[in-house]
């Protein structure tokens, strides 16, 4: 099944080798990861679908929790959240189907971005279910060019976020020179 | 002394104040401002011969103290040379600092000379790396190096540092303070659950602990002491755990698994009520998973929450370190013990019956033969020797099996030994690392013909170091494990498992200015090892084996670890080569 997994992360170099390492060290199958800076420029939010066996879930979110770096992983398949993916799609319009096409797009909710004789080029968001629709349709129309974001989600309840506190180190004397 | 330094001066200042009296290392180019300040710094270097030894010595060092080994690499091929310790130190807990030197910054991804992404190549052997380019950041790195190596579940974490800030200049002052926002370790474990476990040991009619080196990294086997004279349960330690119940305890059976006993298996297949104290459940340990311990409910304890439920789904979960969970554990239920321990005392008496009974039906027992030194036998006498006191190390195998089964510890921290990983050439160093950290103990490094030349290298650092290691080869003339599994399940055919060309160890020895000597007959074992012992410094023992000897009881892969092999099916096929 698909797990759709909220990750908050300390923006660090490496950060996201480590996730996408994990993931396939554990054998979890990455179907898509958005990543990007949060309000806080010091942190990384990533938004990860995986395909794993439902039994699995609870599993990967301990093994997500485990890098130092990892502030929060937060498993959002069954949780109250929005999820919502981007698709660029291009499609070569003749002079006939023009106005179809736009009339398609408009039923989708997409936006024109880019519109020549060649044929459009459209945005469109929504869940995955929608877009792959959108993307069914628009091909009935001929040649066409897609590239999809990949899911990005926010859970509409406030979990907390618990941190670390700071570590006092005790020191011992430093070395005594010979 | 003015506090503006360079970058190895700080960083070997915070090793000091880290407590590090040794590290285990190779130079190379871009360490050398490193080693520079160490030519005079009180901090010992021990100079390993193989960068990997480096990690293992390390390791072995951290296993038998408690404490942060340390090791040290170049760039490039000293680093990519530390991973397989790395991964071994992953894979048992083990908790080392690894330094690497690394190209300088403004070389980084130029392919230059020695330049290796050691950064993304040891990302999945640690528990945590860093790459260290602005010197700035070294002294919170490796506070935080330390704090993450030896806390939680503990394990390797690497340093990579550019040659640029090991070498630049800046103004020091020491760290109070580190930042880890997103490194949380529960360690008191949940008060409500420790004391429903409580009830569930005292309600038990077949109780079982299966104890695992979770217990010794936690410094909890006093309390897993407690805890079993308590519950009076039989106990069995994982290869992790040996130690962790003293081996002459009355309610330690022996090691479960794979090479387990007899008694061990058959407890962990009937016992209603399995209480796994730091293991994590290895495939060794469980044999067909979903034949494991069939009828027991589990309580499970371990610091890791990734642990519980991977492979066993916890009956009774417990998140925390053992040292603070046990000591609560014992005293709930001794507060319960007066209301709650005679409910199923008859039953509980039955059980131990049961289990002295397997343990009388078939023993470990050792072999002995009067024309050929018996690998048991070997074990056995060295067992004599020890006495439950001294350090043993060994590689992987065989020879470790015999000597998990026929080696009492009484103590933890004495039985130092590659367990997940499984890494040949791991004893030698480790006997290093150990000998070092414990300059009076007596430490034997006990090891195949195999795996005594992988690590062969470091014969010369014990000559170099002097240290009084006893390395005992159990020399049978076979990678012997993996000539078992092709007698057992491929044939007999025997495929590149006979090691011919063994040096002659006498002269091996001479040729490194210590001593050494062959022993080949069963009458004169235990004199040829109290000369080993009576030797002032390193001492080389190769004891001539029989060859064709395999280990039992065995739990062939994909069997319940109730489907033991008890004893070798046929005689074991000579066969004509």
């Amino acid at each position: 099944m698909l797990m759709t997994i909220s990750l908050l992360m300390e923006n660090k170099p490496g950060a996201l080798m480590r996730v996408t390492g994990l993931l396939s060290q554990r054998g979890y199958n990455i179907e898509s990861l958005t990543v990007a800076r949060t309000l806080d420029p010091t942190l990384s939010r990533m938004t990860i679908t995986v395909d794993v066996d439902a039994k699995q879930r609870a599993q990967v979110i301990k093994q997500m929790n485990k890098p130092v770096n990892v502030l929060q992983a937060t498993d959002l398949t069954d949780a109250p959240a929005v999820l919502r993916e981007m698709v660029l799609l291009r499609v070569r319009a003749t002079m006939e189907n023009r106005t179809a096409i736009l009339k398609e797009a408009e039923i989708f909710g997409a936006r024109v971005v880019d519109s020549s004789v060649e044929g459009f080029a459209l945005e469109a968001t929504g869940d995955s279910e929608k877009l792959e629709e959108f993307i069914a349709v628009m091909e009935t129309y001929g040649e066409i060019e897609v590239t999809r974001s990949g899911m990005v989600a926010v859970s509409l309840e406030a979990k907390k976020l618990r941190l670390a506190p700071p570590i006092p180190k005790a020191h011992g004397e430093p070395a005594v020179p010979r | 002394m003015s506090n503006t330094m360079n970058g190895a001066r700080i960083l070997l200042e915070c090793l000091g104040r880290e407590g590090v009296d040794v590290i285990f290392g190779y130079p190379g180019g871009v360490t050398l401002p490193l080693y520079d300040v160490m030519y005079d710094h009180p901090i010992r270097h021990v100079l390993v011969r193989h960068e990997e030894n480096a990690c293992f010595a390390a390791s072995g060092y951290a296993r038998a103290t408690g404490k942060v080994g340390v090791a040290c690499a170049t760039s490039g091929p000293g680093a990519t040379n530390l991973t397989t310790g790395l991964v071994d130190c992953m894979m048992d807990s083990i908790p080392i600092v690894a330094l690497t030197g690394q190209v300088s910054s403004k070389l980084i991804g130029s392919d230059a000379f020695q330049e290796a992404d050691t950064f993304g190549i040891t990302r999945s052997a640690t528990k945590h790396n860093y790459l260290v380019r602005d010197i700035k950041e070294l002294a919170d790195t490796v506070h935080e190096a330390f704090h993450i190596a030896s806390s939680g579940r503990p394990g390797p974490v690497l340093i990579d540092i550019t040659k640029d800030v090991l070498q630049g200049q800046v103004h020091y002052t020491p760290i109070h303070e580190i930042h880890l926002p997103g490194y949380k370790v529960v360690t008191d474990g949940h008060a409500g659950q420790i004391r429903r476990a409580a009830q569930m040991m005292w309600e038990a009619r077949r109780p079982y602990v299966y104890a695992g080196g979770g217990i010794i990294a936690a410094g909890a086997h006093q309390e897993l002491r407690e805890l079993v004279e308590t519950l009076d349960a039989p106990t069995v330690c994982t290869l992790m755990g040996l130690g962790a119940l003293p081996g002459s305890h009355p309610n330690f059976i022996s090691m479960p698994g794979m090479h387990g006993s007899y008694a061990s298996n058959m407890g962990m297949s009937d016992c209603d009520l399995l209480i796994a104290l730091g293991v994590r459940f290895d495939d060794r340990v469980t044999g067909r998973l979903a034949s494991f311990a069939p009828h027991a409910k589990v309580v499970h304890v371990d610091i890791d929450p990734a642990e519980i439920g991977k492979n066993r789904t916890a009956d009774l979960p417990i998140v925390g370190d053992a040292k603070k969970v046990l000591s609560k554990m014992v005293r709930v239920l001794r507060e319960l013990e007066p209301e709650m321990a005679g409910a199923h005392a008859e039953d509980r008496r039955a059980w131990w019956r049961q289990v002295r009974g397997w343990q009388e039906e078939h023993p470990l027992e050792p072999v002995f033969s009067p024309d050929e030194i018996k690998p048991q036998h070997l074990m056995h006498e060295i067992n004599r020797i020890s006495d439950g006191k001294a350090i043993v190390s060994t590689d992987v195998g065989q020879h470790q099996m015999w000597a998990a089964q026929f080696i009492r510890f009484d103590e933890p921290r004495l039985w130092l030994s590659s367990g997940g990983l499984g890494s040949m050439g791991f004893g030698l160093p480790a006997a290093v690392g150990a000998q070092m950290a414990h300059p009076d103990k007596t430490v034997f490094c006990v090891v195949g013909d195999g795996g005594f030349q992988m690590a062969l290298p470091e014969v010369a650092t014990l000559a170099n170091q002097g240290l009084p290691v006893k390395v005992i080869i159990m020399n049978n003339g076979y990678l012997g494990m993996v000539r078992q599994w092709q007698d057992l399940f491929y044939q007999s055919r025997l495929s590149a498992v006979q090691i011919e060309a063994f040096p002659n160890i006498e002269l091996l020895a001479a040729a490194y200015g210590i001593r050494g000597r062959i022993v080949d007959k069963p009458s004169e074992l235990a004199g040829a090892l109290k000369e080993a012992m009576e030797t002032p410094g390193p001492f080389l023992l190769d004891v001539h084996v029989t060859p064709f000897e395999n280990v039992y009881p065995m739990v062939p892969a994909g069997a319940a670890i109730n489907e033991m092999v008890l004893a070798p099916p046929k005689p074991v096929p000579v066969p004509a080569k």
